[in-house]
């Protein structure tokens, strides 16, 4: 698949390898003022050592590591909890528009007026799928998003007196960024168990909450790719103790149109763009992780917001600071080339569009769960929505683990689903095929699977050395937090 | 619209595809899926616009981003923690590669090699920009990694006052108060020249070039802080790093900087990339993505994620931070711009930004009713004090197609931050001079 090298296998030499004194990818134009004079050489740097290589060979050099990967424009890429669904190439087209990716962020807004537009509408757009009062994009990613929220119920408590309010509650399947962030916002974290159903446990819940209760941090749809059942009544139990429901939007893909949070009485809620809202996730972001929020906390939102002032039928359009916003999160207004792909891929659906991706979404995921249940555990025997937990309990007893299966997946041409999470479930497989995928594609990963199952009780050996035919095989992954090698030295 | 007659693009199944996989499922409507959602709250309404085709799409946002004037329109002088700076094609041609856009974060390394060793080549190009032992995968922008550096500083030193420079641009402060504040940590102010610092302080925090554009001279300030067992955590600007001595050689502690010059559009503001860089001995307290270079079983050379125990999705509450999605892609354009800008064309670039702009302050200066109130060296920006408001003056030079610089009258009199880089030519220079010197009139 990738070009080789001379060496005749996949390495490719870093670039600093490959400089020869001389050569240059680009030509800058010569100064057109007269000279002016440096200041003192005491000032001034002496070394720097950089690459020297011909235009060509940057080319070839970045293709062919692109080459080495698998994305969604190559590869089905059933990573759970991260919606990697097609990104429509209208959207990378819409954002390099020069009027939009040439805008400078401290232009006059006068002269900002269709950029500020675009954002003023997708607020609107994200309030309204989510059922709450304002948005502010300002989050640059998800768990951005979530230190934004947290922060805004803890200026929320403080300006009403309430500054002991320090617990938040998170349920044991809950994303890793739940606590981190929970804690960057200065709050004290406690777990609440799943019961055997894979909802909340709702006695747990009510032993937890007191006069100590910030707030909870919920997935809806949870983690499990299951609907709490018990949602209501969660959120009940927790604004009746004082505190503030979170809700991740890791899990909004299942739900646009079905269902708003705003609704079940969440007081704010994050959208991840790159993940429901289909802009790239560039191999780890950029991404967006715009919040939305419930009137109580609209006067807490991160700055900027933008606001529409109607006069004499014209609308204009500003960036403005709520009255108690808990600041800014950035330089400038948020990722504005993701958010304009964002604003892109909703005009592209629609309302019904919309509905139909979760409707998709989960008839896929649930095609998936019926057609893989009898070859692989699942631990909950329930519908699913857009995702499914599998276990690779039953495989771990011939010695085969989840990563395994994961890896030989690679073998067969997909890449592996989300692994050893939620942490809750033994040997977890996480499958999200998202609404992208054709019956086909989802028919030829089930035989995958069903020939990995197979493969685990006659040839378990051969699963536990995958994958074989990808460009390198599984990594001595202690050795590189051992030693530490972290960029290119001279020799 | 019905449910199943609405065939979008964008999603493959037919109404025969979903008739067939709900009769394997077992259920006899995509409705009865849903049924878990509570009583009253299901099929909501949901007031979006209906679907637009492409065409129509495209040409709504042509329309809308007519209604904005961008950076390439005329002459143009804004910079204040944004830069223009010429993107070679290869840059954009190379991000636009869907094996790289359209990539997760690399949690499968077999399969992720070109992502994991661009990443490395990020962590070695900024490592050798800014002059430092050590640099992480990224961070969201400038401000953040700033911030966050901040962050760093306390964890390590556990303590939890942290001294700020008040020429830091106010945009990074005020993201460093988001960041610190609910922590529990004390911010508070100091001079250059300040010789003590409060008990407890965690680090210094300061921006060279600062806010005003001018190179800060910190090496007293890093001396105390240093002689006081706190740490020096310093913004600066990749090209002024190219051109003047890095904050690394005169004692900083971790160097943070925005991305975005090097190779990224200004894009209203994002997506950018933050540069968090360390010395070596606080590699384990970096937060944010690491790429390492192992061998696989077969011994072959290939990269991996690493340190990963420092992480959220480890570490939980207690990680170093909480970042999971951070800006990769960006990342990546940054990369192919310092190879293809390569050893010589980056001092270049920066020789040109320090040569033009230093021509236009040379004008400016010149003309009645103008002058620089700062002293110091400047690299790519600098301070006008105009004869009248500069949003005034602003107004004119926009009527004449000119965007001026930032109005800072609420720090200095009547003060206009001006930004030249080699993207401006000596046409447009001289017409700043001459607009600004027939509204001095």
């Amino acid at each position: 698949m990738a070009a080789k090298n001379d060496k005749g296998n996949n390495e490719l030499s870093l670039l600093m390898d490959q400089t020869v004194v001389g050569r240059r990818g680009i030509i800058m134009p010569a100064s057109d003022v007269p000279v002016q004079p440096l200041p003192d050489p005491g000032l001034l740097r002496e070394n720097l050592d950089l690459p020297e290589v011909s235009q060509p060979q940057v080319v070839r050099y970045f293709t062919q590591l692109s080459q080495l990967n698998y994305s969604i424009d190559t590869h089905f890429y059933p990573l759970g909890s991260c919606t990697m669904k097609y990104n429509p190439k209208i959207n990378d087209v819409v954002a390099a528009i020069p009027g939009m990716s040439y805008l400078h962020p401290k232009t006059p807004e006068k002269f900002s007026q269709g950029a500020l537009k675009v954002m003023y509408r997708l607020q609107s757009y994200l309030s309204e799928v989510t059922g709450m009062s304002a948005t502010s994009l300002a989050s640059m990613a998800g768990a951005q998003g979530e230190l934004a929220g947290v922060l805004m119920i803890r200026a929320y408590h403080e300006r009403n007196g309430d500054s002991h309010r320090k617990l938040m509650l998170i349920p044991d399947s809950a994303h890793g960024t739940n606590p981190a962030s929970a804690a960057m916002g200065g709050f004290a974290v406690k777990a609440i168990p799943s019961d055997s159903n894979g909802n909340m446990d709702l006695g747990a819940l009510k032993e937890l909450v007191g006069s100590d209760l910030a707030g909870i941090m919920l997935t809806l749809p949870s983690t499990l790719g299951l609907f709490e059942t018990d949602i209501v009544e969660i959120c009940d139990v927790v604004h009746k103790a004082g505190g503030l429901v979170y809700g991740d939007g890791a899990n909004m893909n299942a739900i646009l149109g079905q269902l708003k949070l705003g609704d079940l009485g969440f007081d704010v809620v994050h959208i991840n763009l790159h993940k429901t809202f289909s802009t790239p996730h560039g191999g780890g972001g950029p991404g967006a992780g715009p919040v939305s929020v419930a009137e109580r906390l609209v006067p807490f939102l991160p700055l900027p917001t933008v606001v529409e002032k109607v006069d004499q039928d014209v609308a204009q359009y500003s960036l403005v600071k709520s009255d108690h916003s808990i600041g800014r999160l950035g330089a400038f207004h948020g990722n504005f080339g993701v958010l304009i792909r964002a604003y892109a891929y909703i005009r592209s659906l629609g309302a019904d569009g919309l509905r139909q991706i979760s409707r998709d979404a989960v008839i896929n995921a649930n095609y998936l769960l019926a057609r893989l249940k009898e070859s692989y555990d699942v631990s909950y025997d329930r519908l699913c929505m857009h995702e499914v937990v599998l276990s690779a309990r039953r495989q771990k007893k011939n010695g085969v683990r989840g990563l395994d299966i994961a890896k030989r997946l690679l073998d067969y041409g997909f890449h592996a689903p989300t692994m050893y999470f939620p942490l809750i479930v033994d040997e977890a497989l996480m499958v999200e095929p998202t609404e992208s995928e054709s019956k086909e594609t989802l028919d030829a990963f089930i035989d995958a699977m069903l020939a990995i199952a197979t493969e685990s009780e006659n040839i378990p050996e051969t699963v536990r050395g995958a994958p074989y035919s990808t460009p390198v095989s599984r990594l001595d992954e202690a050795k590189a937090a051992r030693e530490p090698d972290l960029r290119w030295q001279s020799r | 619209m019905q449910s199943g007659s609405f065939q979008h693009p964008y999603i493959p199944n037919t109404p025969a595809d979903r008739e067939e996989m709900l009769k394997v499922i077992g259920v006899s409507s995509a409705e009865e899926l849903f049924r878990d959602i509570p009583q009253g709250y299901s099929a909501p309404s949901l007031d979006i616009p209906q679907a637009l085709p492409e065409m129509d799409l495209l040409r709504e946002l042509q329309a809308l981003g007519d209604e904005n004037r961008h950076a390439d329109q005329g002459p143009f002088f804004l910079g204040a923690g944004a830069y223009r700076h010429y993107i070679p094609a290869v840059v954009q041609a190379i991000v636009n590669r869907g094996e790289f856009l359209t990539a997760y974060t690399p949690y499968q390394p077999e399969v992720s090699q070109g992502t994991l060793q661009a990443a490395y080549e990020f962590q070695t190009m900024v490592g050798q920009i800014l002059d430092m032992d050590v640099a992480n995968a990224g961070m969201y922008d400038g401000a953040s990694s700033f911030a966050e550096g901040a962050l760093m500083a306390c964890r390590i030193k556990r303590r939890y006052k942290v001294a700020y420079l008040d020429t830091v641009s106010p945009d990074y402060i005020d993201v460093l108060k988001t960041y610190t504040l609910p922590q529990g940590i004390e911010i508070y102010p100091v001079t250059a020249n300040s010789t003590n610092l409060k008990r407890e302080t965690a680090c210094i925090v300061a921006q060279s070039p600062n806010f005003y554009g001018y190179i800060e001279p910190l090496e007293n300030l890093i001396e105390t802080a240093h002689s006081l067992d706190a740490l020096a955590v310093i913004a600066t600007d990749p090209f002024a790093s190219v051109l003047f001595r890095p904050p690394g050689s005169y004692g900083a502690d971790i160097v943070t900087a925005e991305g975005q010059p090097l190779g990224v559009p200004v894009s209203f503001g994002g997506p950018y990339v933050g540069l968090f860089t360390c010395k070596k001995e606080y590699v384990r307290q970096l937060p944010g993505r690491i790429v390492g270079k192992t061998v696989d079983s077969n011994i072959r050379t290939a990269y991996v994620l690493t340190l990963q125990t420092r992480e959220q999705h480890i570490r939980r509450e207690k990680a170093t931070s909480n970042i999971c999605t951070s800006t990769a892609l960006i990342g990546l354009m940054t990369t192919v711009y310092s190879a293809i800008l390569g050893k010589e064309g980056i001092k270049e670039v920066a020789q040109l930004c320090y040569q033009k702009s230093h021509y236009a302050a040379s004008l400016i200066q010149q003309i009645p009713g103008y002058s620089l109130p700062l002293d110091g060296v400047f690299f790519q920006e600098f301070v006008v004090e105009c004869p009248r408001s500069p949003s005034e003056i602003n107004e004119t030079l926009a009527s004449k197609g000119i965007i001026g610089g930032l109005d800072i009258s609420d720090r200095i009199h009547n003060g206009m931050l001006i930004c030249v880089t080699e993207v401006n030519t000596r046409v447009e220079i001289e017409a700043l001079v001459q607009a600004l010197s027939d509204i001095g009139k």
